[in-house]
């Protein structure tokens, strides 16, 4: 469990580190740090594993039947990749207690931080695939959090909108090229992809599967022609630039390369799509980067540039292209967060970002300077730093694949020149902006940031340096268990030295830091050539284009199906309802009535029915005098419920009966805010079409109850008859299937039921309706608003009712009743003191807020459920016994009963809060003209 | 008997369906509040009609009747009350906010021109 442990820290730390800016600001920090190195001490005593050659696997059953695990993987890749986010991250921690100003939030900053941390933790520590992708999404939505940090900036909003569409669409593309995978190889588990690499590059669906993970894996790594996210996601705080672009966000697209590797390169395709992106990408990275005048922009390219040439490499497909991929992860993510530190540290000194202002700063932090400096030369490629290391097996591995092959020379070529342009890029960020002439009025005089700030890059360029300066003795061992876990195989023959004697990577160094530093001589005539041809070129536009495309073809769809009229709306879905019906009748020959005998029709029957078909009539027929309608639909209710009397259903006529008396006073509450009569239709069409439909469909019902009626059928009913007593301890089969056989779906229920009074709460705050004065007729109302013979018997009444309710809760599992009468009866009889005595008075005597009736009653029914877990039984089991008591006698007591009494709990909650809420609207004072 | 039911499920349906048809909010609720007699009276008689065989176990009852259709429609029925307040409510508030109670929230002489 170390793994999960290691993973869920962060996130339970998002909250803890949210609470503790309370504390102060300082607090949140404190607190960051602390969540970092606990995820750290979780992962502390595995560590040994990989070195040893082990991979540890954690796998803990969650859906075992879709081959669904929670399943962790710690191996020389994976551990490589924790190394880099937490220990960055916890420098980054560091930095942004110092960089991020009073005004910002602390406590969401790094709860974002936090959020992201464990998400990226996740995806390189994820075994199972689709877990995978899960963490895969939650660094997309966190990153965007993040990048929108500042959400008062217009610049922000947008970049982190463009990274989250950009990386969303890739994240959907990857998890149909995960489910393509999981299909060829019959398992999402690493371990087994890892190991069927023929099966996959041989099957015929390999260049899907390839196609749609490699667009998961351009977007989220930024590569061409996906890469413009990129640099609009600098709109971010400085911090979360440094950690996203050096050693998570991005790099999760490189991961995923790494550690598919085994399983999918070596084929012409992956070749071919792989390297070519990746070089496209590094050419052009680097050559934008050299002409962007804001120091994070430059940044930004660089990135797009560095992680083309990690792709590049991936894509070579060798196993030694592969080592040097993975060595220049680790080196990149160094230089490339201290680079961004210490702009960050520019900028939050001097006020600016721009290089054409940014000038002489030498003078001025030559501490900071000498820091950015020596990790501009890593990012060059200057020996002596481990960006030189990692760039020499770079163009000695561009050598070898182009050995033999016609226009072999054109690949080292070009990387030749990619690196020349790095090295002229990398020279301006420190001539600019250190040397150059005098600042050009800076907003503030700077000066060198508090000592703290500068730790993390100390600490940064250090290992730049010893890593470039002595490479066997610090990064080697990490390096060796980190791409051996990364092919899956024995290493390649490889030494990490800073002198190979002459070769032609080592030429190829000479010309690109040669070039490198002629382009930047001649930067003046090239910068006006950009500016006047390609500088006009802008991704964003064609982006939103696209995106503006995509949103215009969705309305027109949604036009095309919604029509904005719920009535027509209505219309489409009776009708389509009708004809679905019908065809089967239509195509098969089967009589409509089968051969079931059926019950003798009887006199009083036959008188119910009629007053049934004839107040449903005048229903219709009067609906628009709405109070006339309202007293038929009543009769309507009445009649259902004598219904359920006459054909043995004692609950539900009891239930239906109390619902009724609700419902009418619902409805009478919501008439006194709609008018009393509606003017007559115009439309005779219009009413016959309806009433042809309204035909259509009674008789295609009648028909249909009708032919199942005088069907013989087969029932499940004799398992809940035969184990209802002995196994759910009550008689009345209706009681112990809602609360112990269906009990799951009776908690759902009683959910919407609480959804749908909150629901109704929310609509009905701040609304406000004009109460008329006097009714349609110019009536005004009665001034004695609750009559004193009304009040007087509905408070002795109270009393009476309730005893009533639970009555009826009690025996509810024996004989008819139960949580949800008893619940509906409770609500009538309290309802009525509202109706007699006025909501001021009864608020007197009761408390008026229902809503923690309706939590203590789904806390209860919950709470039931979970009890029989601590027993070691499934969710909701239920146990009974019987006690004898004193005067009472034997009495029995179920554990369903505690759930009966929650059930009853949210049927009174909701029913008083949803007309108690209603009929309060009244008081409200009336808006002028809010009503016509 | 059968036949009786049968009609009277038909008859609600298509008042019901009628009155949804409508483009007032309060004769809509109404057909909902009809079709959902309906529709709750059709799942009770999936169980076929039985007479004075109510499912509550004892020694003396001759037998039972189906008791799932009726623990079904049981909470069907405190469901529908919750619709048709939602429903009500949802109505109430389209009043307030665009002046009117049509389901489409046009006025009435606006739909004769229309």
């Amino acid at each position: 469990m170390t793994l999960f442990f290691a993973v869920l820290t962060p996130f339970i730390g998002a909250a803890l580190v949210a609470l503790a800016s309370r504390l102060g600001r300082s607090h949140s920090a404190w607190a960051a740090g602390a969540v970092t190195l606990a995820a750290i001490a979780w992962l502390v005593p595995s560590l040994h594993l990989p070195f040893e050659g082990t991979t540890l696997i954690q796998q803990h059953d969650w859906m075992p039947a879709l081959g669904l695990n929670l399943a962790f993987r710690l191996d020389g890749l994976a551990l490589l990749f924790a190394a880099l986010i937490l220990g960055i991250g916890l420098l980054i921690v560091l930095y942004a207690r110092y960089y991020l100003s009073e005004r910002d939030s602390m406590g969401r900053f790094y709860s974002y931080l936090m959020l992201f941390m464990g998400s990226m933790l996740g995806i390189v520590l994820s075994e199972n695939l689709i877990q995978l992708l899960i963490f895969w999404e939650l660094t997309s939505l966190s990153s965007f959090l993040l990048i929108s940090y500042w959400q008062h900036r217009e610049e922000g909003r947008q970049g982190a909108r463009m990274a989250l569409a950009v990386t969303g669409a890739g994240g959907f593309a990857l998890l149909g090229g995960f489910l393509l995978l999981g299909h060829i190889v019959g398992s999402y588990e690493l371990s087994v992809v890892l190991a069927s690499g023929d099966l996959i590059r041989e099957h015929p669906l390999y260049v899907p599967t390839l196609t749609l993970i490699l667009l998961g894996v351009f977007t989220k790594s930024a590569q061409f022609p996906f890469h413009f996210w990129l640099p609009h996601a600098m709109a971010a705080p400085t911090p979360v630039s440094a950690y996203l672009h050096s050693a998570t966000m991005v790099k999760a697209g490189v991961f995923l390369l790494a550690r598919l590797f085994p399983a999918l390169s070596g084929t012409p395709e992956w070749f071919w799509l792989v390297s070519g992106a990746g070089l496209a990408t590094l050419l052009l990275g680097a050559y934008v980067a050299l002409f962007k005048h804001d120091l994070k922009g430059l940044l930004a390219y660089s990135t797009i540039s560095h992680l083309g040439l990690i792709t590049l490499l991936f894509g070579l497909s060798t196993p030694l292209a592969a080592v040097a991929g993975v060595f220049h992860i680790i080196n990149h993510a160094t230089f490339k967060a201290s680079l961004f530190m210490a702009a960050g540290i520019i900028d939050h000194e001097a006020g600016t970002r721009d290089m054409r202002r940014l000038n002489g700063l030498w003078r001025f932090m030559p501490y900071t300077a000498t820091l950015a400096m020596v990790a501009a030369a890593a990012m060059a490629g200057v020996p002596l730093l481990n960006g030189f290391l990692s760039k020499e097996m770079f163009f000695a591995e561009t050598m070898e694949i182009s050995a033999g092959h016609a226009g072999g020379w054109l690949l080292p070529a070009l990387v030749t020149l990619a690196g020349a342009l790095g090295v002229a890029y990398s020279l301006r960020f420190i001539h600019d902006v250190f040397f150059n002439g005098r600042p050009v009025d800076l907003p503030r005089t700077p000066h060198e940031p508090p000592r703290w700030m500068k730790v993390p890059v100390e600490i940064l360029v250090v290992l730049c340096l010893v890593v470039g300066i002595a490479p066997t003795l610090t990064v080697a061992p990490l390096l060796a268990v980190a791409a051996a876990d990364t092919l899956q195989a024995p290493l390649p023959d490889y030494h990490l030295a800073l002198w190979h004697g002459v070769n032609p990577a080592l030429v190829m160094s000479l010309i690109a830091l040669g070039g490198g530093a002629l382009i930047y001589l001649m930067r003046r005539p090239l910068f006006a050539w950009h500016e006047r041809s390609l500088g006009r070129l802008d991704a964003r536009v064609v982006f939103n284009a696209l995106q503006n495309g995509l949103f215009a073809l969705a309305r027109s769809i949604t036009r095309l199906i919604d029509t904005g009229s719920l009535q027509r709306q209505v219309f489409f879905l009776l009708a389509a309802a009708l004809v679905l019906g019908v065809a089967p009748w239509l195509a098969g020959g089967t009589p409509l009535a089968g051969n079931r005998e059926g019950l003798p029709l009887d006199a009083v029957s036959l008188i119910a029915a009629s007053a049934l078909i004839i107040a449903t009539l005048a229903t219709v027929w009067l609906h628009r005098q709405r109070f006339v309608a309202l007293v038929t639909i009543g009769v309507v209710g009445l009649v259902v419920s004598l219904a359920f009397v006459k054909f043995s259903a004692p609950d539900l006529a009891l239930t239906q009966l109390s619902v009724e008396i609700v419902t009418i006073v619902l409805l009478l509450l919501a008439l006194y805010f709609l008018p009393q009569h509606a003017a007559p239709e115009h439309e005779p069409a219009r009413l016959w079409r309806d009433g042809m439909i309204a035909l259509l469909a009674g008789g295609g019902t009648a028909a249909l109850a009708w032919a199942v009626l005088t069907r013989p059928y087969d029932t499940i009913a004799g398992y809940f008859l035969a184990n209802s007593v002995p196994g759910g301890g009550g008689s009345n089969v209706v009681n112990v299937i809602l609360v112990d056989f269906r009990g799951y779906d009776t908690l759902g229920e009683i959910t919407v039921l609480a959804l749908a009074g909150l629901g109704i709460v929310a609509m009905l705050q701040g609304l406000q309706l004009a109460a008329p004065s006097r009714d349609d007729a110019g009536r005004s109302w009665d001034a004695d608003a609750y009559p004193a013979i009304m009040a007087t018997l509905t408070r002795i009444l109270l009393p009476l009712a309730l005893l009533v309710a639970v009555f009826i809760l009690l025996r509810g599992h024996n004989q008819p009743g139960g949580g949800f009468i008893a619940g509906l009866i409770t609500s009538v009889a309290l309802i009525v003191q509202y109706l007699a005595n006025g909501a001021v008075w009864t608020h007197q005597r009761m408390a008026s807020d229902s809503h923690p009736l309706v939590a203590w009653g789904l806390a209860i029914a919950a709470f039931t459920g979970l009890a029989s877990w601590l027993f070691g039984y499934p969710f909701l089991t239920s146990t009974f016994s019987h006690l004898n008591w004193p005067v009472v006698g034997e009495f029995e007591l179920a554990s369903a009963m505690a759930f009966d009494l929650g059930v009853f709990l949210v049927v009174v909650g909701a029913t008083l809060m949803i007309l108690v809420n209603l009929g309060g609207l009244h008081r409200a004072p009336p808006k002028k003209g809010s009503v016509h | 008997m059968e036949a009786l039911i049968a009609l009277v499920i038909g008859v609600l349906t298509a008042g019901g369906v009628f009155l949804a048809l409508r483009g007032q909010t309060f004769p809509v609720v109404l057909g909902l509040t009809l079709m959902s007699y309906a529709v709750n009276l059709f799942l009770f008689v999936m169980g076929r009609l039985a007479i004075g065989l109510p499912p509550v176990i004892s020694d003396a009852a001759a037998g039972y009747t189906d008791p799932l259709p009726q623990a079904l429609v049981l909470t069907a029925i405190v469901i529908s009350f919750g619709m048709t307040a939602f429903v009500i409510v949802l109505a109430l508030k389209a009043r307030a906010e665009l002046g009117n109670d049509h389901v489409d929230g046009r006025h009435h002489d606006e739909e004769r021109h229309a």
